[in-house]
Order: structure tokens, then sequence, then C-alpha cells
């Protein structure tokens, strides 16, 4: 397969994960829509191109690890990991009911494929660091992803993580920053803003940075991480410049943190969610 | 202290939340040393209107719990009244050695609130559900530990919690849950309040399990025993008097509380009996569980925190008396 048929089928495996999530969500009525479908085209090309997994030995020894440490982004996981076929994809629309194996927040002891708990942000970010450095330490040739919210950053944590990444030169390692420029309370700018930029924090840490002008570009990402392979003796930083809600109809426009729309609006961003994924399947 | 009990266990129409907002806006206009401190979750218990009418006694630290811990700390050391908010998950395990040194230590005033304590984190599950949050600053000497029930309470609490020169750890339910008292109640800090008299077994019970522990007295009663039902907002320091008084006078107790049993209301009941007047006691709460999520009505049953679960426990204490 050339790169143009690859970047097509993960366009349309983006835009399917985007459908599910809302999907997901909806079947609950409330839930973190905009970090969710932020990342819903990252979360294509990791599973749909990049990592090595087996989805029916999801623990396996050699894969590459995936840490959700914006564990509220929960759905998008549980939507890829549903598509890939770690579990029937009806399974996830349990979720947050009771007894539920998909909770809110990415966790290792409920959902298969999911590698660590997180939801305390900026906890999942060392543990990543932990893992990147456990496999290295144990000769494997793999990789471990990351995820983190621009919002996140503001953890101290976060920062004493990357400190240690650097220094062990865990060039194992590749943290993708959800940079779609808004946490909780509104804009990142106006909560608590990062000085010279998140990238240029990284930098200044002794990472490998690469700043993705459209994080929400399948292409961009895969050429990103194709990149960072490359660099040896560092670990490598995306930042992918990214849209909140990217896709939903009623999230979107005003970059929500949470989301409780009405029936009307679900429907709404539903149909219009497949309407994309009907355009994208039809570019061939 | 002068309370009106309404504990009809109807849903309170305002939410907690807006009780200590309500009184934030007041204390901030009186009192100009009184500020706020947020860690990117104005949005969700309203602090957003502190913002609004008091920029400069307002401040937003992001999400950087560790951080918004000391730097209260520090304010409060020039002078100024700290209130800290987080969820109860993080303004206690996330930011605790900060809270411990920085502010109990220092013996400066730094208000905690900690919000969505217990099951009432419901939907955002285990991660976001804490159990621990006051066994935590139990730990801090001389720190007061409060697990408010209801608006009424929440906004008198708040009031007296701003007086108060140290460290103080306030839960706080965000939303709206059952009214126990009608706007204008009094509370004082360390004095637990005896809601319904009785003779055979006292319920102890605080913030969600108040209005449990209510509805336990009616079902007892109607089947011939006689409780007393004691609302113990404040953990520390614990009203001790009001809890010997019930042990002589009834002989049996129950504590009901949203927190680990071991380490909370009910351990804390119980240093006092042993100590000092030896009578039966069971425990409703949490029984060394961790959290999950799901509906908070879902998570009552589940942990056995519903006034049929405080009923048999009643039973129990009260059929181990000598
Ligand atoms: C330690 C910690 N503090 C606070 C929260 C509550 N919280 C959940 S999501 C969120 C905002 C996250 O913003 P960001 O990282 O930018 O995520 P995104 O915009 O991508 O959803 C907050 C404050 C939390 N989960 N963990």
């Amino acid at each position: 397969m050339d790169k143009k048929q690859k970047m097509q089928q993960l366009r349309v495996f983006a835009a399917e994960i985007r459908l599910e999530t809302l999907k997901v969500i909806a079947s609950r009525g409330f839930g973190h829509v905009g970090g969710s479908m932020s990342m819903a085209d990252a979360m294509a090309v990791l599973y749909g191109e990049i990592m090595n997994v087996d989805p029916k030995n999801p623990r396996w020894e050699d894969r590459d690890w995936f840490v959700l440490s914006k564990g509220h982004g929960g759905p998008v996981m549980y939507a890829t990991l549903g598509l890939k076929g770690y579990y029937p994809m009806e399974r996830a629309y349990t979720l947050n009911q009771p007894g539920t194996d998909f909770p809110s927040h990415t966790d290792r002891m409920k959902t298969i494929g999911v590698d660590l708990t997180t939801g305390s942000l900026g906890q999942g970010m060392s543990e990543a660091v932990g893992a990147a450095l456990g496999n290295k330490t144990q000769g494997r040739n793999n990789h471990v992803f990351v995820a983190v919210g621009d919002g996140e950053c503001d953890e101290g944590q976060i920062w004493e993580a990357a400190q240690f990444a650097a220094h062990y030169k865990l060039d194992n390692l590749i943290c993708l920053v959800d940079d779609n420029k808004r946490q909780l309370d509104g804009a990142v700018a106006d909560v608590m803003g990062h000085g010279k930029g998140i990238g240029a924090k990284f930098d200044a840490f002794g990472w490998n940075v690469i700043n993705i002008e459209d994080g929400n570009d399948v292409e961009q990402i895969y050429d990103a991480i194709q990149a960072a392979y490359q660099v040896k003796g560092q670990p490598t930083c995306l930042i992918l410049n990214t849209t909140k809600g990217k896709g939903a109809t009623f999230a979107e426009p005003s970059g929500a943190h949470s989301s409780q729309p009405t029936q009307e609006q679900w429907d709404e961003a539903i149909a219009a969610s497949e309407a994309a994924l009907a355009a994208i399947r039809a570019q061939k | 202290m002068s309370y009106t009990l309404i504990g009809k266990h109807e849903k309170d129409s305002r939410a907690n939340r807006d009780g200590y907002v309500s009184a934030m806006l007041e204390l901030m206009e009186q009192d100009k040393s009184i500020v706020h401190i947020d860690c990117d979750l104005m949005g969700c218990i309203n602090t957003g209107k502190l913002l609004k009418a008091f920029p400069e006694q307002t401040f937003n630290a992001g999400i950087a719990e560790q951080n918004a811990m000391g730097v209260a700390a520090g304010m409060a050391a020039t002078g100024l009244k700290a209130f800290i908010h987080s969820f109860g998950c993080f303004a206690s395990r996330r930011a605790f050695d900060q809270a411990f040194l920085s502010a109990g230590y220092s013996q400066l005033p730094v208000h905690v609130i900690g919000s969505d304590p217990g099951v009432t984190a419901a939907f955002n599950g285990a991660t976001h559900m804490p159990f621990e949050d006051c066994a935590l600053y139990m730990t801090v000497p001389n720190a007061i530990v409060i697990d408010s029930c209801d608006y009424a309470q929440t906004y008198a609490l708040t009031k007296q919690l701003a007086k108060q020169p140290g460290l103080s750890y306030m839960r706080l339910i965000r939303k709206g849950f059952t009214t126990v008292y009608a706007d204008g109640s009094e509370f004082e800090i360390g004095k637990g309040v005896t809601l319904r008299d009785g003779t055979d077994v006292t319920i102890v019970a605080s913030g969600i399990l108040v209005d449990e522990a209510l509805k336990a007295e009616e079902q007892l009663a109607a089947k011939g025993i006689s409780a007393r039902v004691i609302d113990m907002h404040t953990w520390k320091p614990l009203d001790e008097e009001l809890i010997l008084k019930a042990a002589c006078e009834t002989g049996a107790i129950v504590t009901a509380e949203n927190h680990q049993v071991s380490c909370g209301l009910g351990s804390a009941v119980a240093n006092v009996l042993t100590e000092k007047c030896l009578v039966p006691q069971e425990r409703i709460g949490i029984q060394n569980q961790f959290g999950q999520v799901g509906p908070q009505d879902f998570l009552m049953e589940q942990y056995h925190l519903l006034a049929a679960d405080i009923v048999a426990a009643a039973e129990k204490a009260i059929a181990r008396k000598h």
C-alpha cells in the first residue's frame, strides 16, 4: 500500500473513531466530549498505523504502549480499542453504568487494552516514563506513547517526569501534547499561561520537540512520528495544535470541556459525524 | 447555635456549592483579607462568581494543586485568610505534604475545600472518589475537619471557618442533595447537633448520611426502637462530650459516614469510646474498598450507606448490649 492510500485509511479510521466516541458518550448523555474529540486523529494514527499491538494479546510483552495521561478522554480510547477489535464495540456503551468496565477515566484494572491507570492529571506522564525505562532496561525494542493535555501541563509532575526522561535518554518515549488551547475553566492562556510555550519548555528540558501545525491532520502526525523515530538519545515531544471538540457540532464552537447536550443536539451531532465519515470514505 | 431542622428527605433545590459561594461573596465583601484560590475547577463549583465580583481576591492556579497549596500558605503568611478549592481527592492526597507542612505545621489560616466527597463523585469514578480525604487531614495536629451536609450548613460553616487561625478541611457536596436545615441555621465548629432524641441507640452521622440517619430513626421508631440522631459535622475537634453523653444514656452507638470507617468518623468515635466509655459500636461506611464509577444512588447501595443499613447496624449494636 502506498502512503496516499495509508493516509486515506487513517482519515477514515479517525472519522470512525469520532463517530463511535460520540455514540459512546451519547449512551450516557453527558461527558468529556471536548478532550476526547480533539484526540481522534492522533488515536487513528497510533492504533491504525504506528503502534505494534495485538488486540487478541493485549498485554503482549513487546507491544508498543499507550498511556492516555489526560484520562478524562477515556471515551476516545474506548472507541479506538473497540474499533480495533479489543472487545465488541457495544460493551463500551456501558460507559459509567453500574458495574461497567468503561469508567470516565482510563483504568488498567477495568478495560482490556488500557496499559496504565490515569485520571489524576500528571500521573500518566510519570507512569509512561517508568514504562519506557522499564521496557528499555529489559532490552525491549518497543515504544511508549503518552498523551497529555495542554492544561495538564500546569502540573509540576509533568515537568518532573520530563526532566527524568531526558536525563535517562528515553528515546523510546514519545509524548503527544493535545494542544487544544483550552482547559476546564476556559482558555489556557487565561487560566495559566505557559510562558514561551509548552514546546519551548520541553526543549529546555532536553527533549526533541516537533511542532505539528495541524494536530488534527493524520498525515502531519504520521510524518512527525516517523521523524521522531530517527532521533536517538532523547525523548520526543509532539505538539499537536488541535481543536477541542473537533467534529462535535455542539462542542466544537465553544470548546466546552464537558457537555450535556439535548437529545436533539445529540442526534444532529451524530448525523453530522456520520455524514463526515461517508464523505471521507467517498474520497478514495 | 440555633438551627431549624427540616429533615423531610426532600431534594435540596440549591446546590451546596452555592452555599459556599454565597458565604464567600459576603465574606469577601466585608473582609478584604479573604482570598479564594482555585485549581481549574471554578466551573465545577461556581467560584467564577467570586472572580467576577472580587477579581483582586480570587485566583486560578491552574491544574497544579501542590503549588496552589503552597501559594495559599505563603499568602496566609502575609496576613491573608486563604480558602483553596479542588476536588476532595486532589485537595487531600495530591497536595497533602504542602498542606501538612506549609500550612498546618506553620500554623497559617488555610481553609481547604474538597468537593465531590466519597460517592458524590459518582460519574467521575474511582480516581476522583475520596474515601480517605478526611483521614489525611485528621492526622494534622490541630487541623479542623468538617463534612457538611447541605446548603444552609455549608453556608454557615464557611462563615465560621473564616474566623479560624489555622488549617482546616471542609468537604463540599457539589450538587443539591437533601435539605436537612432551614436557611439561617447556625452551627459551631466542634459541636455536634442532636437532631432526634432517643434512648436505645445513638446514630452519629455526617454529610450525606445525616438524611439517611433521620430516615433510619423513623424506621426504627416503627419497630419500637428509640434512636437518637446526632449530626457530627465536625470530625475534628470531635465533640467528645456529646458522644460520651450519648454512650452513657443510650448504651449503643452507630456511626455513619461517606468515608473509610477505619480512619474517619467511626474510628474517631471508637477512640473516644474505648478510652472513656466502652459501649457496643457498629460502623456504617466504606469497608476497605476503593471507589468506582456509577450513579450516586447505586453507589450508596453498593457501599451499604442507606437507611436500611443503619437500621440493621442499630439493631446489631443494641443486641450486643450487656
Ligand atoms: C490532578 C487533577 N486535578 C484536576 C483534575 C480535574 N480536571 C479534569 S480535566 C481538567 C482540565 C484538563 O485540561 P486539559 O489538560 O487541557 O485537557 P483537554 O482540554 O485536552 O480536555 C481538570 C482540571 C484532574 N482530573 N486531576
